[in-house]
């Protein structure tokens, strides 16, 4: 896959997991690519979206309904049925938020495996400056029969014996919550409302690097490599040969460091803590830090 | 005890019974009829004391006394993607202008819920609780004035 020019100019390690825009506008009709719409906000997609784009909900695609997990094998392969995506389907992510739940459906698109996946610069946001088409025509493709591998959760993903393992390490962590989140002083993002943690500060060794940092906040397009390198090791140390695992409340914000730091900077071992600030603020006896 | 406005708890038993989809058009059709706070009513820079607690849609919430003593909702949304808080701002002018201020003030959290679903995420439903707040909070301002005069 070509890479614009724009993006291969911003020194990305790999660059070619983001696609633009104008790339975007130029595949709306291909069939061997399928763009997916994952927001926050679930009125959004039925609003209007990209023509011919599907929707993917975060809440009730992704996770498992009854207990705290995500999808499993056999609900993955509904899920890509339903899109109509199959093995060789160029799988496009965008949405709002820059990119926010974008990225954390292609982080869990990549716990099965679907490699053949990108995420559109700028989201949402970009795409409507741009004033491209919207519709509100919701298209539905015939659908495959996928079969995904079970889920991997040792690559990029990591639970809470490990991540006290790795703090007890002093390995790198980053936590992405707001400043407020890390110091201790709130236990929720600014406008949202406390979500049953108990405790508030962060994991000892921490070092806060807000999620929203990567973006430029006009277009909600990625900064470029040397910008991001400047705030992730400029700032706090990272080096791209650290086991770095990112955290934040429930896993959705930190999946988008995960994704600038594995393919925008190209660190090979990055994982996502899930269970994040809601788990580790409230299980009894962990150690935390404030301030 | 008063009951919230009927026309609300209709709406919301409707809404309840529909599906994800027609719920999602149902609320973006209701988005589509919003209108801005008049400029007679209120005008930019919008008052923090109108600001909705907990909105991350930037809504403002204004009332202009009716003669009969009753209240006409208005509302700004700052954020034009704010199609949830555009919807319940429709829906509490319909249901509920020109109500009497007891049923206003007794409009139940819980409706918004009932029309925006249960898996309206933690966020939004505080911002739009935030805007029945303010809402609630004019009504029983001026119960407790006119309890007052009488």
């Amino acid at each position: 896959m070509s890479v614009a020019t724009d993006l291969a100019t911003r020194g990305y390690v790999h660059a070619d997991v983001l696609v633009d825009t104008d790339w975007v506008a130029a595949h709306l009709d291909d069939p061997k690519v399928r763009i997916v719409e994952s927001n926050e906000d679930p009125l959004l997609f039925t609003s209007n979206h990209i023509p011919g784009s599907v929707e993917v909900d975060w809440a009730r695609d992704l996770n498992d309904q009854v207990r705290r997990d995500y999808l499993d094998k056999a609900a993955f392969e509904k899920v890509m049925s339903r899109l109509g995506v199959s093995k060789d389907t160029t799988v496009v992510f965008y949405g709002d938020k820059n990119n926010w739940w974008a990225c954390y459906a292609f982080w869990v698109f990549q716990l099965f495996g679907h490699t053949n996946a990108r995420v559109m610069d700028g989201g949402r946001l970009k795409w409507e400056k741009e004033q491209r088409p919207m519709t509100r025509e919701v298209k539905s493709y015939p659908a495959t029969s996928y079969s995904a591998p079970a889920r991997d959760d040792q690559k990029i993903r990591i639970f809470r014996d490990e991540v006290r393992k790795h703090a007890e390490a002093k390995k790198p962590m980053v936590d992405v919550r707001s400043p407020a989140e890390f110091s201790g002083e709130k236990t929720h993002m600014p406008e949202y409302p406390q979500e049953g943690v108990l405790r508030g500060g962060h994991i000892p060794g921490a070092k806060s690097v807000p999620w929203a940092r990567a973006i430029n906040p006009e277009d909600g397009s990625f900064k470029t490599a040397a910008e991001l390198k400047a705030i992730y090791e400029g700032e706090i140390g990272l080096k791209s040969s650290d086991d770095v695992v990112a955290y934040c409340r429930i896993g959705e914000r930190s999946s988008h460091t995960w994704f600038v730091l594995t393919y925008l900077l190209g660190y090979p071992k990055v994982r996502n803590y899930d269970g994040s600030w809601t788990e580790w603020g409230n299980s009894v006896g962990l150690p935390i830090e404030k301030g | 005890m008063a009951a919230q406005p009927a026309g609300l708890t209709e709406l919301a038993a409707d809404m309840k019974s529909m599906d994800r989809r027609e719920r999602s058009e149902a609320l973006i059709d209701y988005a589509d009829q919003f209108e801005e706070v008049p400029a007679e009513v209120a005008a930019r820079p919008f008052p923090e004391q109108n600001r909705a607690p907990n909105c991350e849609s930037e809504a403002f919430v204004f009332v202009t006394d009716n003669p009969d003593g009753n209240l006409k909702l208005h509302f700004a949304v700052e954020n034009p993607q704010g199609l949830s808080a555009k919807a319940w701002a429709v829906i509490l002018d319909e249901t509920a202008s020109g109500r009497p201020l007891e049923e206003v003030a007794a409009i139940d959290p819980h409706s918004i819920f009932d029309v925006f679903g249960s898996d309206l995420s933690m966020g939004k439903g505080m911002g739009l609780t935030g805007m029945l707040q303010l809402v609630h909070h004019e009504a029983r301002k001026r119960l407790r004035a006119r309890a007052r005069t009488h």
